[in-house]
């Protein structure tokens, strides 16, 4: 047993966080700190900064322009990357999409798709979830049909994050309506160019346009863009949803949003003390503390077991329902600490346009919307409930 | 950063966990105590000879371990077969209080400790102290050559049982002083030493034990007059150490009973382990017990960090260890239905204990305030 890092692993650390000291655009981490909107612009300035350093791809080997970290040093990476107010960085293109033509792609694919993650030139999204089909994902209706050297592709997705960036996306589609409902699935790259794709905004309960339907009206597809076998599929879509989730705790998220909550509780007067003397609130904060000291832990066992190898199973469901819960508590311990404050909505000021704010702390206007965003935390990537059965089903073996 | 075992250390906990899974047993256990006996005296001489005591202490007297991880090793598969031998308030409080501050002819005591032929207790707690570790009013008076102990202590563990004591008093200040709280070694039988033992509901002992007028020489002093609490928090953290370890043991034993009852147990026609209902609490059972380890490494690796930051992991961990434990006794017994609640039925003792752990060394409660004023200090 030892908890302390390598010195090569310190040594690391203190070299991303002076990158990020150095090169970090403040224009872009004060929106992160202050819970603002990050523009399209935004996320790709910060992406090639990072692809100039060589650390936009973490997990990538490094013939493919990637960083080829293991997950200590990814995890490092996400914790200053967090401390910092750096962006998170969109994940699809990066961490779904290229694992997976690793592992099933063709080289030819490869070549083709993985450059332009890296370069900004495509923006990937992911085209899972269908209407009506929940964390069921298997209950996949959108069609392909073969027809020459082409899918014709008929259906609809939805809750498609950050789908008005996008120009690409890499959709499950049934190809055999026949098979059991996981068989006849394909995995099928889409240029969302291509004529009858259509996709309209769905706001949250945030005011924001995060997630999307996309619409697909006899898109044809050329068949060099599928991935690995057709009705294969649902393999390489377990493959994602499985692979590497190290980062699935959170922790770095809720280590910079402690930090955050504290200065808040400090600095905000209730009663004629700050708000962090108040027992109640100390009381809330404290046990978030304590369980997030543990988190990091448990998080650092599943990591350090999967470096050496023994990959994260039903571990990363552990990570994700405890994880989510701690993060999903900060953000309602930031609502509270804003006291009236928070109840102003002000896009405008979310969207960075205007930094005038009418009253109240710089941290308040944020503080609803992150809260009411961050339901999501609980419902996608599997649902809480659904990772509850995975741990009940393989470590429980009920 | 490693979470593997040294491989000693490994070798030692499968060994441990095989023999007590082979020779302890609830049954033995309730024949025991029905019949109001504190401990068996076999079973403790076979922990000696396993080295569960020797584990606990360092070379220099005689031990071979004394590190935080060899502690959370012992505890956590103590709790897991749940013994209620004197381990905890003779070896890791007394023994440990004896090791950091006792002089050469002192520390002799400690290989019979280690040998398992003498039991030592550490007579602190004061019946109204509840959890302050500086509340003592047992006062210390010299007269003469003499030292003279006139006080009461509350819940001294296996006090009942112990060849020797190693009572706290005041030699100066006032009742919540830090400063002027010293230690004194003294043999059970010594002349105005009064001791009550009981067993506490979840099987271990503890006495109550009123000093009047005990007679000392200066040599019964461990450590510098009026300077030992510093050394009896350290104890004391150790001695949480170990209960958190105890109470992770515990947890793992509960839900392992769980986990093969809810798999046979058949309602309705199914095994009751196929209601989603009891699936998803289950699963947030094993979260918060890979919670409870997590605290737990996190201790056992800061034991020795300075004061500080070791307190912290302290409140920290007896704090998420009370929530989980407390949790896992709960859950397991409406999981398990009636026979849950039944003396019979292991389950029961290993809740008792769960529950009980909460109430040494300061709860849920004090723990998170504590931790409040450390982060603030």
């Amino acid at each position: 047993m030892d908890l302390s890092f390598t010195p090569e692993q310190e040594a690391f650390r203190a070299e991303v966080r002076a990158f990020m000291a150095a090169n970090l655009p403040k224009r872009i981490s004060e929106k992160v700190r202050l819970g603002k909107r990050l523009s399209k612009q935004d996320s790709e300035d910060w992406n090639a900064i990072l692809n100039d350093r060589g650390w936009l791809a973490a997990n990538w080997p490094k013939e493919y322009g990637g960083a080829e970290w293991d997950a200590v040093q990814r995890m490092i990476f996400e914790e200053e990357a967090c401390r910092a107010n750096a962006p998170r960085l969109v994940p699809f293109g990066l961490t779904m999409l290229a694992p997976v033509l690793f592992a099933f792609g063709t080289e030819e694919q490869r070549q083709r798709f993985l450059p332009k993650v890296l370069n900004n030139e495509h923006w990937w999204c992911q085209g899972y979830s269908e209407p009506g089909a929940g964390s069921d994902l298997a209950a996949v209706k959108t069609r392909a049909v073969l027809e020459g050297d082409h899918y014709v592709v008929n259906g609809q997705k939805t809750w498609t994050t950050l789908g008005q960036h996008a120009n690409w996306i890499f959709c499950l589609v049934r190809t055999n309506p026949e098979a059991k409902k996981q068989e006849g699935i394909s995995f099928l790259l889409i240029d969302m160019k291509s004529p009858g794709v259509t996709v309209r905004p769905i706001v949250l309960i945030d005011g924001e346009a995060e997630v999307n339907e996309v619409f697909f009206d006899n898109v044809r597809v050329p068949v060099e863009n599928l991935v690995g076998e057709q009705d294969k599929g649902w393999t390489y879509a377990k493959y994602l949803l499985t692979h590497e989730r190290t980062n699935i705790a959170g922790v770095g998220f809720s280590q910079a949003a402690l930090a955050t909550l504290k200065t808040v509780a400090a600095t905000t007067m209730a009663g004629g003390r700050p708000l962090a003397e108040n027992p109640h609130f100390a009381a809330r904060m404290a046990q978030v503390e304590i369980d997030l000291m543990a988190m990091q832990t448990t998080n650092l066992r599943v990591v350090s077991a999967a470096a050496k190898g023994q990959a994260p199973g039903a571990e990363s469901s552990m990570l994700k329902v405890k994880g989510t819960l701690l993060r999903q508590e900060l953000t309602s311990l930031l609502r509270r600490a804003a006291g009236p404050d928070a109840m102003p909505f002000l896009p405008e000021y979310l969207e960075g346009g205007d930094n005038q704010l009418p009253n109240g702390p710089e941290h308040a206007p944020s503080a609803a919307p992150t809260y009411f965003n961050m339901r999501k935390l609980s419902i996608f990537g599997g649902s809480n409930e659904i990772q509850r059965t995975i741990i009940s089903k393989s470590i429980l073996e009920l | 950063m490693d979470f593997n075992l040294t491989e000693e250390r490994a070798m030692l906990q499968d060994m441990l966990q095989r023999v007590l899974a082979e020779t302890y047993d609830h049954e033995a256990r309730r024949k025991l105590l029905a019949e109001g006996k504190p401990y068996d005296a076999e079973v403790m001489a076979k922990l000696a000879e396993l080295g569960v005591l020797g584990a606990l202490f360092p070379e220099e007297v005689g031990g071979f371990g004394g590190a935080g991880f060899d502690l959370s090793v012992v505890f956590e598969e103590l709790g897991r077969a749940g013994t209620i031998e004197p381990i905890l308030g003779n070896a890791v409080l007394a023994g440990g209080l004896v090791a950091a501050l006792g002089s050469e002819d002192q520390k002799a005591m400690l290989n019979e400790v280690i040998a398992g032929q003498a039991i030592l207790a550490f007579a602190h707690s004061e019946p109204t102290a509840r959890y302050d570790l500086n509340q003592i009013s047992t006062k210390a008076v010299a007269e003469g050559d003499k030292i003279v102990l006139t006080g009461t202590k509350a819940h001294v563990l296996n006090g009942a049982e112990a060849n020797m004591l190693v009572v706290s008093a005041r030699e100066a200040g006032e009742d919540h002083d830090q400063d002027g709280i010293s230690l004194f070694v003294v043999p059970a039988d010594a002349e105005g030493v009064m001791i009550t033992g009981r067993l506490n509901i979840d099987g271990t002992a503890a006495a109550m034990i009123q000093l009047e007028g005990v007679v000392l020489d200066t040599s019964a002093r461990l450590g510098e007059p009026g300077k030992a609490y510093d050394a009896i928090e350290t104890a004391v953290a150790r001695a949480i150490l170990a209960v958190c370890a105890e109470a992770l043991g515990a947890m793992e034993a509960a839900k392992d009973l769980t986990i093969n009852y809810l798999k046979e147990r058949k309602q309705f026609g199914v095994a009751i382990g196929k209601f989603q209902a009891l699936q998803h609490r289950m699963a947030d059972l094993l979260i918060e017990v890979e919670q409870a380890r997590s605290a737990v490494v996190n201790l056992a690796g800061n034991i020795n960090a300075p004061r500080d930051q070791r307190e912290r992991y302290v409140s920290a961990a007896k704090n998420l260890v009370g929530r989980a434990g407390a949790l896992v006794a709960e859950e397991t017994i409406q999981m398990h239905g009636g026979i849950g609640m039944t003396d019979e039925y292991a389950l029961s003792h290993f809740a008792r204990r769960l529950v009980m752990i909460d109430h040494l060394f300061g709860d849920v409660d004090h723990h998170l305030e504590r931790f409040i004023a450390l982060n603030a200090a």
